[in-house]
C-alpha cells in the first residue's frame, strides 16, 4: 500500500468496527432489544395501569405518562453502559483486541466507532420504548427537538462511561458492578418514578447530589415542560458528565491503561 | 537496499519489572523470510508486538520502511499483517465477515475479489459462510492468516504459525509462506519448530532472555556453528588410537570398534581423505562409515544453553556478558555442540 492510500481519517476502519458492533446487536436482538422492551412494558403495566390508575397527577401529568421519561432514561442508562462496556470488554477478554490495536486507527476513531455503535443501539432502544409507551399511556412531547437532543447526549455520555467501564473491568462481575450497584439505585432514587418535590425537604436536598436527577429532570422537561431542576442546570450537568467521560477516555488512550502493556 | 524494518536499541520493561527486551538491534531485509528463534519467554512475542503497535516500547526506535512506528503509525501499521500465536478471533462471526472486517479496519476499501482469492488460497472458500466456532483448529488458524492478508500487507508477522497444527497443514502453510515471499511479501516468523526455520528461513535470529544473541544467514550459521562427525566401523577393534593418527581429533567408541572423528562443518573434506589414506597406510581397515551433521536445533540449543542465567541481581541474570546486542557468531566451533540427533547421511 502506498502512503498516499492511507487517509487522515480511517473511515473504512471506523465503519468496520461500527458494522461489526451492529452485527453483534443483530445477533443478540433478544437480549439487546426485546428484553428491555418487555421489561419496560411490565413497568407500564404495573406502575402505569395497575398502580398509576389509583394515583393522582404529578405536576399536572397523569402518573402513567409521568414515568415514561424516567423509564426511558433507566433503559438508556443501563443499556448504554452494557452495550459499550461489552463492546470493548469482549475483544479484551477474547484477545481479539490485538487486531484493533495493531490497525491504523486512532484513539478518536476507535472511540467514535465503539461508542457510536453503542449509542446508536441505545437511541434506537429509547425510541422503541417510547413507541411502546405510547401504546399504554397517552403521550405528549412539548419539545421534541430537545427530547432527541437529550436522548442522544445522554446515550452518548453513558456509552462513553460504559466504554471506560469496559476498559477498567477485569472480569464480568466488575463489568456488572457499576450498572447494577450504582446506576440502577441512583436512577430509582433520581426521580424516575416520582418528582423530587414529593420528598421531604431534607431528602429533596440530599437528592440534588444525585447526578441522575438532572438527567431525568431535563429529559422530562422536554416531554411536559416541567422539571425538578432548571433545564439549563440539567443540560450543564449532562454536558459536564460527557466532558468528564471524554477526558477519562483521552487519558486511557494516552496512557494505554489496560489496553497496552 | 534499505531495510524494510529497522530496530534500534529497543528495550521493554513491563510494569512488573520484567525486562523482556534489552537493547535489541535488528534489520529485516525486504522480501526475506526471517526466523526468530528463542525459548519460551525469550521476548519473541514482545518484539513482534512492539513492531505491530500492540506493546509500547520502553526505549529505542522501530522504523518500518523508514517511518517511525509511533509517529507514523497509520502508514507503518497499514503495511503490516499479524498472525498471532493464540487463536484470537470472534467465534460467532463467519470467515467472510471477519476478513471483511479486517480489511476495513486497516483502512482498505472493500475488495471482494481479493478476499475471495485469499480464502481460496487457504482452502477456506467453501467455509466462508460458516461460523468460526464451527471450524477445526487448523481452519481457525487459516482464518487468522486470511485476516492478516486481507489488507494486502507488505510485511507479515507469523507468531508460531504452525503451533499445534497437523503435518499436512504445516506443509500447506510452508507453501503459502513461500508463495507470499515470491510475491514480494517480507515474512518474519517465530517458531519453536527449528526444522521449520531450517526449511524456510533465509536468515535466522536467536533471542534469549530479551537479547538478540545471533543474527546470521541460515547457511552461514550452520556452516560456522555446525559440527560434523564421521564414524568409522572398524573391521578389528583398536585398544587405543595409534600415534600416527594424532593429527586428527579422534575418539574410540563402542569398545574400540568405532573410530569417531569430529570436525567443523566448514572444514575441508581433504582432511577426511587424508585421514582415510593414513588409516590405510597403518593397516586399519573399516567395514562401514557414516556421517552426522549438527541440525539447526543443535546449534540453537547450544547457543541458548550458553546463555543460561548465572548468579546476578539483574532481571536478565546471566545476560550481561559482552553487552553487545547482535552478538557475532563465534569463530570457533562450540565445544559442547552435540551432533546427536542431527541429519544423518550414509557415506
Amino acid at each position: 500500500m502506498t502512503e498516499g492510500m492511507m487517509p487522515v481519517f480511517n473511515r473504512h476502519g471506523v465503519l468496520a468496527i461500527f458494522r461489526f458492533e451492529m452485527a453483534r446487536f443483530r445477533r443478540t436482538l433478544w437480549q439487546s432489544l426485546v428484553t428491555p422492551v418487555i421489561t419496560t412494558s411490565l413497568y407500564f403495566v404495573v406502575f402505569g395501569a395497575a398502580i398509576g390508575s389509583r394515583m393522582g397527577e404529578v405536576d399536572a401529568v397523569p402518573y402513567g405518562a409521568f414515568i415514561v421519561p424516567g423509564l426511558i432514561m433507566l433503559s438508556i442508562f443501563t443499556e448504554s453502559l452494557n452495550n459499550a462496556s461489552f463492546g470493548i470488554y469482549l475483544p479484551r477478554f477474547t484477545g481479539t483486541i490485538y487486531e484493533v490495536l495493531s490497525a491504523p486507527v486512532s484513539a478518536l476513531e476507535i472511540v467514535l466507532a465503539y461508542v457510536g455503535a453503542a449509542a446508536t443501539k441505545s437511541v434506537l432502544l429509547g425510541l422503541i420504548i417510547l413507541a411502546t409507551a405510547n401504546v399504554f399511556v397517552p403521550l405528549q412531547i412539548v419539545h421534541p427537538a430537545w427530547m432527541i437532543a437529550f436522548l442522544i447526549l445522554t446515550a452518548t455520555t453513558f456509552c462513553l462511561f460504559g466504554f471506560i467501564i469496559g476498559i477498567w473491568a477485569n472480569g464480568f462481575e466488575q463489568l456488572q458492578f457499576i450498572p447494577m450497584l450504582v446506576i440502577t439505585p441512583l436512577t430509582f432514587l433520581g426521580g424516575a418514578f416520582y418528582s423530587i418535590d414529593m420528598l421531604p425537604p431534607a431528602w429533596r436536598t440530599f437528592s440534588l447530589f444525585n447526578p441522575v436527577v438532572y438527567l431525568i429532570s431535563g429529559f422530562r422537561w422536554s416531554f411536559y415542560g416541567t422539571s425538578d431542576v432548571g433545564v439549563e442546570v440539567s443540560l450543564a450537568a449532562t454536558l459536564g458528565f460527557f466532558l468528564v467521560c471524554l477526558i477519562v477516555v483521552f487519558w486511557v488512550f494516552k496512557t494505554g491503561y489496560r489496553l497496552k502493556s | 537496499m534499505p531495510p524494510v524494518i529497522s530496530i534500534s536499541k529497543l528495550g521493554k520493561t513491563y510494569a512488573s519489572g520484567l525486562r523482556a527486551l534489552e537493547n535489541v538491534d535488528l534489520e529485516i531485509r525486504k522480501g526475506e523470510i526471517f526466523a526468530l528463534l528463542g525459548p519460551n519467554g525469550a521476548g519473541k512475542t514482545t518484539l513482534i508486538s512492539i513492531v505491530c503497535g500492540i506493546v509500547t516500547p520502553t526505549s529505542g526506535t522501530v522504523l518500518v520502511d523508514g517511518r517511525d512506528i509511533q509517529r507514523d503509525y497509520r502508514v507503518t501499521r497499514s503495511k503490516i499483517g499479524l498472525v498471532p500465536q493464540e487463536l484470537h478471533t470472534d467465534m460467532f462471526e463467519t470467515a467472510w465477515g471477519t476478513i471483511r472486517f479486517s480489511r476495513g479496519l486497516f483502512g482498505r476499501a472493500p475488495d471482494p475479489a481479493h478476499l475471495e482469492r485469499v480464502l481460496r488460497s487457504l482452502s477456506l472458500w467453501d467455509k466462508r459462510h460458516d461460523r468460526i466456532m464451527t471450524l477445526s483448529g487448523g481452519m481457525k488458524r487459516r482464518v487468522l492468516i486470511a485476516k492478516a492478508l486481507a489488507h494486502e500487507p507488505e510485511i507479515l508477522f507469523l507468531d508460531e504459525p504452525t503451533a499445534g497444527v497437523d503435518v499436512e497443514l504445516r506443509r500447506d502453510m510452508w507453501a503459502l509462506v513461500r508463495g507470499l515471499r515470491a510475491s514480494g511479501v517480507t515474512i518474519i516468523l517465530t517458531t519453536h519448530y527449528i526444522d521449520e526455520a531450517e526449511e524456510m528461513a533465509d536468515r535466522i535470529g536467536v533471542i534469549s532472555k530479551g537479547r538478540l544473541i545471533v543474527v546470521e544467514e541460515k547457511t552461514a550459521l550452520m556452516k560456522k556453528l555446525g559440527k560434523k562427525q564421521l564414524t568409522l566401523h572398524l573391521q578389528e577393534p583398536l585398544a587405543q588410537i595409534p600415534a600416527g593418527l594424532s593429527d586428527w581429533r579422534l575418539a574410540l567408541k563402542n569398545g574400540g570398534s568405532e573410530l569417531e572423528y569430529t570436525f567443523d562443518a566448514g572444514e575441508s573434506r581433504v582432511d577426511i581423505a587424508s585421514l582415510l589414506r593414513r588409516m590405510g597406510e597403518l593397516g586399519i581397515v573399516y567395514k562401514d562409515l557414516n556421517t552426522t551433521q549438527s541440525s539447526l536445533e543443535d546449534i540453537f540449543v547450544s547457543l541458548v544453553s550458553e546463555r543460561e542465567p548465572t548468579n546476578s541481581s539483574s532481571p536478565l541474570a546471566g545476560e550481561d556478558r559482552g553487552g553487545g546486542t547482535e552478538a557475532q557468531p563465534k569463530a570457533s566451533p562450540h565445544p559442547n555442540l552435540p551432533p546427536q540427533g542431527g541429519k544423518e547421511r550414509s557415506a
